[in-house]
């Protein structure tokens, strides 16, 4: 599908490479040793038969093997995605579980109403406001995610907050008010009442009885999340000028350079499947009720 | 959803039976200060979009070399961007094109999405079967990574952002359509209709459609709130509205990367102006969601 997508696209690859002006037989040449002049069938097997085998292809722009490019990207992106992420799933959850404890009071409205205004907004506009506060007025954060070669870890996570903080405010929004609706349910439930009633501490009842039901819906709005993450890369990687999987994909759209936009495209629903797995997976081992596997 | 699409139950007076619920929506709305907030933040910029060009101080396309990037100031309220051009000015009409190009793709979206959903859930079994995957495989590939897509096959038009938007929002409505519609099919009205030997057509369109309106309606009003964000966020990309537009997402696009250099002005306010209006559809949509739904 990836694969037809980016053949639909119409263009003469020798002609977007070499320019209007160019000789037409300079053209062919160029055509005929990229191969895309041989029949669309005999490509798409080539091209999944080299995939298989860690072969990317070669971009039409570089003229040299996708696959580091992809790979780098991709790890580029992760670190993003990931201090995104390990921001944002314990504060989300923290934000939903304190807003249903303190259902309608003015904490609750605070953080469902501040959660659900930053979840719509785009992610530039959140950014763009961002590196204004921090960036440019309070000069805390840089404003670019172009650390200096050889930077260590901590420098790393250092230039990625900013750059990873609108994609925490999107996802917070969602997170927070799934935990918010499961603890409401939870507390709510017949055996919460009984925990309260045969004596047992609130606070007992809270960590053992209702988080861990309450949670369960969260883990998946969590996993479908990723991959509207991917979407929101490509905005942010273009606003911070960081070198991700989604800037790489932007700018092989742009220059027409196929094979890297498929290989970037094939990768990100990887991604998204190895993600939808995992999230069953943590699925079952925290639902006592669905345990697969044979334990019987 | 609840009282406003079944057939009412007791028997009431023709006349109230007609109007009420309807009149019951308007009532319960126009006491919402959600909604009545968002209604006011959307109409604002509706007549900026309307009569913008009239009141505003200067042309948002006139450029002034001598007067480059000043800082806000009695002359320039917002300031002046990289060309002279006046930013309060631009902001206020750059409401013109994305409200446009947006609603009209949620329109699209909406014609589109009802007729899929009328259909698959009318028909049921393997046309539903096969379309709602179809779908749904659609709906797990972001909305910018289509567009992009798209655009690069087709070329960057505001015909092509309205296609592209309306119909990867369609799957979404034809959804929540599917989902209403398999319920009313059951209903007594729909197995009259299948009696009077009605055409299928007829069934869904004149009689199942009218039924439906209530969720049609929420669905639309959200997705508008997220037609804004993707026409902004494509505009900002560079792969919708193009220049000369003062449109925000693409003001933003143009001028943050002198943001370094401590030019604010030129960014903030068409991102307040985004932020602004997305917050105000949404609180149009959440307005419009809750009086359906009490």
């Amino acid at each position: 599908m990836v694969f037809l997508g980016g053949q639909v696209l119409p263009g003469n690859v020798g002609r977007a490479i070499l320019g209007p002006f160019a000789d037409q037989r300079a053209v062919d040449a160029l055509n005929h040793s990229l191969g895309v002049d041989r029949p669309l069938l005999v490509q798409y097997g080539t091209w999944i038969w080299n995939f298989l085998h860690g072969d990317m292809g070669t971009s039409y722009i570089f003229r040299a093997p996708v696959a580091p490019f992809v790979i780098d990207a991709l790890g580029n992106s992760l670190k993003l995605a990931l201090i995104a992420f390990v921001l944002v799933v314990p504060i989300g959850i923290l934000g939903g579980v304190i807003a249903a404890l303190n259902l309608n009071r003015p904490l609750d409205r605070i953080i469902s109403l501040g959660g659900l205004s930053v979840t719509v907004l785009p992610e530039f506009v959140t950014g763009i406001i961002l590196i204004l506060i921090f960036g440019v007025w309070l000069r805390w954060l840089p404003i670019a995610a172009a650390w200096p070669k050889g930077a260590g870890f901590f420098t790393q996570i250092y230039y990625l907050i900013l750059p990873s903080l609108p994609l925490f405010l999107v996802l917070f929004g969602y997170i927070a008010r799934m935990a918010r609706s499961g603890m409401i349910e939870a507390l709510d439930s017949d055996y919460t009442r009984t925990a309260v009633l045969k004596g047992l501490p609130w606070r007992t009842v809270i960590w053992r009885h209702v988080l861990r039901n309450a949670l369960l819906p969260t883990i998946t709005v969590i996993a479908t999340q990723t991959g509207y993450l991917i979407g929101g890369l490509v905005v942010i990687e273009t606003l911070f000028r960081y070198q991700g999987i989604g800037s790489l994909i932007f700018t092989a759209a742009r220059g027409k350079d196929f094979p890297m936009l498929e290989a970037g495209i094939l990768t990100i629903g990887i991604v998204y499947a190895v993600a939808t797995l995992v999230a069953d997976f943590l699925y079952s081992v925290l639902n006592p009720r669905i345990r697969l596997g044979a334990e019987q | 959803m609840s009282a406003t699409d079944s057939p009412p139950l007791p028997a009431v007076p023709d006349a109230v039976a007609q109007r009420s619920p309807w009149g019951e929506v308007l009532h319960t709305l126009l006491r919402s200060p959600t909604f009545l907030t968002g209604l006011g933040i959307l109409l604002f910029w509706v007549i900026c979009a309307l009569l913008g060009e009239h009141f505003v101080p200067y042309d948002p396309l006139d450029a002034d070399i001598i007067n480059t990037l000043a800082p806000p100031s009695a002359d320039h309220w917002f300031g002046t961007d990289q060309l002279g051009r006046d930013v309060f000015s631009r902001v206020i009409v750059g409401s013109r094109d994305i409200l446009t190009v947006a609603p009209l793709a949620t329109i699209l979206a909406t014609i589109a999405g009802t007729a899929l959903g009328l259909v698959i859930g009318y028909f049921r079994g393997i046309v539903d079967d096969i379309v709602s995957r179809v779908l749904e495989a659609f709906m797990a590939i972001p909305v910018v990574i289509i567009a992009l897509l798209a655009i690069v096959a087709l070329g960057t038009s505001k015909i092509t952002v309205i296609v592209v938007i309306g119909l990867s929002f369609a799957p979404i409505i034809a959804r929540t359509v599917r989902s209403a519609v398999l319920a009313e099919r059951e209903l007594d009205y729909v197995a009259a209709a299948k009696l009077r030997h009605e055409g299928a057509l007829h069934t869904m369109f004149v009689e199942i459609l009218p039924n439906v309106i209530p969720p049609i309606l929420v669905e639309t009003t959200v997705r508008l709130g997220y037609a804004i964000f993707a026409v902004a966020t494509l505009s900002f990309m560079g792969f919708g509205i193009q220049p000369p537009s003062p449109d925000w997402g693409l003001s933003i696009s143009s001028n943050y990367g002198m943001i370094g250099g401590g030019f604010w002005w030129t960014v903030l306010f068409d991102a307040l102006a985004i932020a602004s209006l997305v917050i105000g559809v949404n609180l149009v949509a959440d307005g419009v969601h809750g009086a359906f739904n009490d």
